[in-house]
């Protein structure tokens, strides 16, 4: 079965005062119908990047899709203008952003910029549009959605809003949600409860989800597949299991350990550990290994040359030089 | 909202009074007042004229001097001016108009120019287009109206003869004539403040549009395919409308001020053309009269404002 949507050989450029920043390069992400696909990473590796370039939504100029393919349902979204692409966004592919609190127009009632959705994509009247807007406001679970619907943002919680969000994200019945780290700027508790709705309206609608997050406990609750990508590139690629039970590269096994863990007793318990360092910039990164700065294992080899994703087992793929030998301390 | 603007027009009424009280000791320490030529004048002798001060009341303290005029104020008496011998309300009605005419035609123009203009080069920032709206906006509000009155004078007067320079208010015509009439002599004041207006306000615009353009929210409409045109107007043009509207209501005291040399230039008998020879002859009443209607002008367009705000900006609750 072809995937719902396939991103190959993506690289998104953008040009600063100091050079040619490459954000995203070289790329390729491939998720399937109705799977939860997660892309870890941290801040700084491209993970918005790269799905903000999907539906072209990045600030174009400066940045630039230098090279790749973006093909969703068999159609190659790159060579698409902002216009044709009209057509994708929020119809078949939505977009669930990081901040609630900024996300949504401070200006307009959240109905509207609900119902504008529907109204843009479906043939519907004023009337149906709210209804079903109500009906969506419903869905997420907002109380009072029929006075709810004419208030304004700042009327709402982040919690809320990000339901909002949700609600906007969803009304056209995308194939495919992208949702940008929704439970980044909330609560704890409240995180918990986002994830669990976004859960509950995939399985309802039986779409497609690809959760960009840098937390790894959200990876673990909700993935199938999950995606680790270091500094512009694909590290790792693997079903859930396999990467926390066997993660490959260097990067992913940092990852991992560096969650908090409390399942283990307090003469196991050790210092949490910390990957040195920081991400490198990305204005003419170096020939090899982008991690090999920060790597505990780095050889001369990963300065000399770039490791290329490789497959080490079914559905598993990394890309580093230290090859299928296991390696120790894994979490 | 009706309550709203009431208790707005209600704080107001202390502000007029403060601006009254300022404007009223600074004309008192002013140099000179209206029977100061009578002194000069050898037909009016000494005793006559402490009789008219007296009458008067132009040497009692300047409280009471205050009190005096604030209490005519409110019955509705302006005042008499000395010079043109006749009641300063009728003097102010009369000039009103024209000032009126010209400054709401001059805004509408550098609205109508500014905020299609300011859009559309914030949505191609560092275009051509915007290079060129910038550059032009850039020498509109570097060159004074003074000076850009005078060399439209100078050419499309002077030169080509097309409008006439000097702006008269008992136009020989009726009719259709008398509006176009109407209308061809308000060209160049209207354009030279306007464009005026228009230049800083292109820049304001623009750069309003351009902080919110690259706002989140600007992005969550585009992510649902609207299209730019409704991304632009509806999510980006509404919010940047709400500092544009407080440069607008800030500048009104500029802009009067700015018409008052207008009107020099081309003559307009409005009511800035009045304060300046009324100062120049000493005519305290008028000179007070029109400096607080221009206070009330100001206060007025803050109060549109205001209104404006609540219109725009829901965060802001009227109550």
């Amino acid at each position: 079965m072809a995937p719902l949507l396939e991103i190959k050989g993506l690289k998104t450029h953008f040009s600063t005062d100091d050079g040619i920043l490459q954000a995203v390069d070289g790329v390729d992400i491939s998720i399937n119908k109705g799977e939860t696909l997660c892309v870890v990473g941290e801040s700084g590796c491209g993970k918005t990047v790269t799905a903000m370039s999907i539906l072209k939504l990045i600030a174009m100029p400066p940045g630039r899709i230098a090279a790749g393919q973006i093909i969703f349902e068999g159609r190659d979204l790159v060579p698409l203008t902002s216009n044709q692409l009209d057509e994708i966004r929020a119809k078949e592919i939505g977009f669930i952003f990081q901040e609630p609190m900024t996300s949504l127009n401070p200006v307009l009632t959240i109905g509207e910029q609900i119902a504008e959705s529907l109204r843009r994509h479906e043939a519907v009247t004023k009337k149906q549009a709210l209804e079903r807007t109500i009906e969506m406001l419903k869905l997420v679970q907002i109380p009072n959605a029929e006075g709810r619907v004419h208030n304004y943002p700042h009327q709402f919680s982040g919690g809320m809003r990000q339901r909002v969000m949700i609600a906007m994200a969803l009304a056209c019945k995308p194939k495919l949600i992208i949702a940008d780290e929704p439970t980044t700027a909330l609560d704890v508790t409240i995180q918990a409860q986002i994830l669990d709705l976004l859960q509950d309206m995939k399985e309802r609608f039986g779409m497609a989800v690809m959760l960009i997050t840098h937390a790894m406990g959200v990876v673990a609750e909700t993935a199938q597949r999950v995606v680790v990508m270091y500094a512009g590139k694909v590290v790792e690629e693997a079903p859930v299991d396999d990467l926390f039970g066997d993660p490959r590269h260097p990067y992913t096994q940092g990852l991992i350990r560096s969650i908090p863990r409390i399942d283990l007793d307090s003469e196991h318990k050790t210092r949490l550990e910390a990957i040195g360092g920081s991400v490198p910039i990305l204005i003419n990164p170096p020939v090899g290994c982008r991690f090999a700065p920060r790597c505990k294992f780095a050889m001369n080899v990963c300065i000399e040359k770039e490791p290329l994703l490789r497959e080490v087992s079914p559905g598993h793929r990394m890309a580093c030089h230290l090859g299928d030998t296991q390696l120790g301390g894994a979490a | 909202m009706s309550q709203y603007v009431l208790r707005r027009l209600l704080i107001a009424i202390p502000s007029l009074l403060g601006i009254s009280v300022v404007l009223f000791v600074v004309l008192a320490l002013a140099p000179g007042d209206p029977f100061s030529e009578l002194a000069t004048n050898p037909n009016v002798p000494p005793e006559v004229q402490a009789a008219l001060r007296a009458k008067f009341g132009l040497d009692d303290p300047i409280h009471l001097r205050y009190l005096h005029w604030l209490n005519a104020m409110l019955h509705g008496d302006w005042g008499f001016s000395f010079v043109s011998r006749m009641n300063v309300d009728t003097l102010i009605l009369q000039r009103l108009p024209a000032t009126l005419y010209v400054i709401g035609s001059a805004q509408i123009l550098a609205l109508l120019i500014a905020i299609p203009v300011g859009v559309y080069a914030a949505t191609k920032p560092y275009s051509l287009f915007d290079q060129i709206a910038n550059t032009l906006a850039f020498v509109g509000f570097s060159l004074p109206t003074f000076f850009t009155g005078i060399l439209f004078i100078l050419i499309f007067s002077v030169t080509l003869d097309w409008l006439p320079f000097v702006y008269t208010t008992d136009i020989k015509a009726t009719g259709i004539h008398w509006v176009l009439e109407m209308i061809r002599q308000a060209i160049m004041p209207v354009a030279v403040l306007g464009l005026f207006q228009a230049a800083s306000m292109t820049r304001f615009v623009r750069s309003a549009m351009l902080d919110v353009i690259r706002l989140d929210y600007v992005t969550t409409a585009r992510a649902k395919g609207l299209g730019q045109a409704t991304v632009i107007v509806k999510h980006v043009m509404r919010n940047a409308m709400i500092p544009v509207v407080t440069l607008i209501a800030l500048q009104m005291p500029a802009v009067f001020g700015g018409a008052i040399v207008t009107e020099q230039i081309f003559r307009i008998p409005g009511i800035g053309s009045l304060l300046i020879s009324s100062i120049l002859s000493n005519d305290t009443p008028v000179v007070m009269a029109v400096t607080f209607v221009f206070a009330c002008l100001v206060v007025l367009f803050n109060l549109i404002a205001d209104v404006l705000y609540g219109w725009l900006d829901p965060r802001i609750s009227l109550r």
